[in-house]
């Protein structure tokens, strides 16, 4: 029947049937796709895991060993005790930037083309890629706090679910950084550069290693720049009850540097692939 | 009309890839674009795929403004790229699975329509199986089976066998032939590959952003005249006064050659055969030949489709750049 119809074609244009001729500016089943697919590749890099343990495990021995009796305790902690957020945060540093980096992956090996000829918006990829990065890292960095006893940190129910809650919020702020940059890359070395170039600083003028009062203005001014200071810091609060005070505002600019990121990714990501 | 261009073009910065073009593909039709690399094939299929915004011109695909309804225009098309688009790390299923979910096909129907598909390029078997080992044309046919799954209007293949070998490329097109059988899809292709566009109803022969012809692939070879029969013989003046006689017209020969014009040449070798035998001549060896895409690709355009002027390729490395 349908071979007849080609065959004689229609003298009377065939109306299309009535469908959405804008694309939404939100998919929530493509960005569904785009962590479940992201979970598929958690599970299924499971090693990766044993390399991120094994990362926290050296730094931890390293820096807390090492350091613990050239430091002065600050509120009664140990260095491990202090050094140990500061870790956790390092371990969401990496893995987030990590799973940014899957974006450069995907162009090159097509599989973001498939995504941009979708009827689906240039935020699904972004938010997407955001939230199955962030809920990656947040799993290794959980992963960690089961050594906390090695630090000498004590666990409570309550500090674990608010650790959870701020080491999700730093990682999306780390994730969606990530994102922005891998959104303009198209070449996996350059990535890499870029990776090493942030890495590093942002690990270091975090005040993960050494705490952050009493620093000269300068390495002040960076620390206030780098959003994982404000990441580090409420870990650091939920975990070991410091600095409490600010974690509000902590929370709070980690939504509003995510946010900035998010928005500036989506402007970033070109239509073309 | 299944697809609808009018005056299309495309620019990149001060080249222009696309100039103008005009054309129509209706529904059923497999429509084929061929051309060199660098003559506007990919960057028309990327327009009428709402990939590339057009410089000028309009264009509609399943009755849908690429501009203005590009939404619309997407969830009814499925496109096979030049390039692999899969993700190698999922299995075949996933793959399919979550191009459902970009895709929004009814949820109750998904895994269904996933077999079935499939079924259809021969890989159900292979599903559970991660792309990454798989052949190339495997990874090819289940494109071919992406493409479909939000059962689209209108298929397009950029390139669809490029980089395979030819007994793969077969295998692909079996497939793709098959499809066009059972489901009276609208395909829309390119090729560079003269034996892919003879499955053609209809072929746009495009040169420098110019569709330069346009017909059926029997039509476009009719235009560069008949078929050719050369024949050898031993008997050189018997044989051009016997087909003379019959053809009732004079017979060219080059040497002990002769060459005569006809409609079908297969016919006629035949019946040239059966006749210098029964007037006693000697027939040496008989060639056949009829015009091919090739010839009418060199005739229109003025050069091979394989060479590549240094002009075209170093316009093909800036579009590289660009992107």
């Amino acid at each position: 029947m349908l071979k007849a119809s080609s065959t004689t074609t229609p003298a009377t244009e065939i109306l299309p049937e009535p469908r959405p001729t804008k694309l939404p500016l939100i998919d929530l089943e493509g960005i569904a796709m785009f962590w479940l697919r992201d979970m598929n590749r958690l599970w299924r890099q499971r090693p990766r895991l044993y390399s991120s343990i094994a990362r926290a495990l050296i730094w931890l021995f390293a820096l807390g060993f090492g350091l613990r009796r050239s430091f002065v305790p600050i509120a009664g902690l140990t260095y491990e005790q202090f050094v140990f957020p500061g870790i956790i945060a390092m371990t969401i540093i990496f893995s987030g930037l990590m799973s940014a980096i899957s974006i450069v992956y995907d162009r090159e090996f097509g599989f973001l083309k498939e995504v941009m000829v979708a009827p689906t918006p240039r935020t699904t990829l972004v938010i997407g890629k955001c939230l199955g990065g962030a809920t990656s890292s947040t799993v290794y960095a959980a992963v960690i706090l089961v050594f906390a006893p090695l630090a000498g940190v004590t666990l409570t129910p309550l500090g674990v679910i608010g650790a959870l809650g701020t080491m999700f919020l730093t990682a999306l702020a780390l994730s969606s950084l990530g994102i922005a940059i891998a959104v303009r890359i198209s070449d996996i070395e350059n990535f890499g550069t870029i990776q090493n170039f942030i890495t590093l600083p942002l690990y270091l003028f975090s005040g993960a290693v050494f705490p952050t009062r009493g620093v000269p203005g300068w390495l002040g001014a960076i620390l206030l720049l780098n959003p994982l200071t404000y990441g580090v810091n409420a870990i650091r609060g939920t975990l070991l009850g410091y600095n409490i005070a600010t974690i509000p505002l902590d929370l709070a600019v980690l939504c509003v540097f995510t946010l900035v990121m998010l928005v500036l990714a989506i402007l970033l990501t070109r239509r073309e692939v | 009309m299944t697809i609808s261009v009018q005056q299309l073009s495309r620019s990149f910065g001060e080249i222009a890839a696309v100039k103008g073009i005009n054309f129509e593909v209706g529904r059923g039709e497999t429509f084929g674009f061929l051309g060199p690399n660098g003559a506007g094939k990919s960057t028309t299929i990327k327009m009428l795929c709402t990939l590339l915004r057009p410089s000028g011109g309009r264009a509609f695909v399943n009755g849908f403004d690429i501009e203005q309804e590009s939404a619309a225009v997407r969830q009814t098309i499925g496109i096979v790229f030049q390039d692999p688009t899969l993700d190698e790390y999922l299995t075949a299923e996933q793959n399919l699975l979550y191009h459902c979910m970009i895709y929004h096909t009814p949820r109750k129907t998904r895994s269904a329509r996933v077999r079935e598909v499939l079924q259809l390029v021969g890989l159900d078997e292979r599903r559970k199986d991660q792309v990454k080992t798989f052949s190339g044309g495997m990874k090819r046919r289940l494109e071919v089976a992406r493409g479909l799954l939000h059962q689209p209007q209108t298929l397009f293949l950029d390139e669809p066998t490029v980089g395979l070998d030819p007994q793969t490329r077969r295998s692909v097109w079996e497939y793709v032939l098959r499809l066009r059988e059972t489901t009276g899809l609208t395909i829309f292709m390119t090729t560079h590959y003269m034996d892919e566009a003879e499955y053609c109803d209809r072929i746009g022969i495009i040169d420098d952003g110019h569709i330069v012809a346009l017909d059926t692939p029997a039509a476009l070879k009719r235009m560069m005249g008949q078929d050719i029969v050369s024949i050898t013989i031993s008997d050189t003046e018997g044989a051009v006064a016997e087909v003379s006689r019959w053809l009732g017209r004079a017979v060219q020969h080059e040497g002990n050659v002769l060459q005569i014009e006809g409609e079908n040449g297969q016919t006629l070798a035949a019946a040239l055969i059966r006749h210098l035998t029964l007037a006693d001549i000697e027939v040496r060896d008989v060639t056949v030949q009829a015009p091919s895409l090739e010839d009418v690709f060199v005739h229109l355009t003025g050069h091979a489709i394989r060479e590549e002027s240094s002009e075209r390729l170093s316009l093909r490395m800036r579009h590289r750049l660009r992107h």
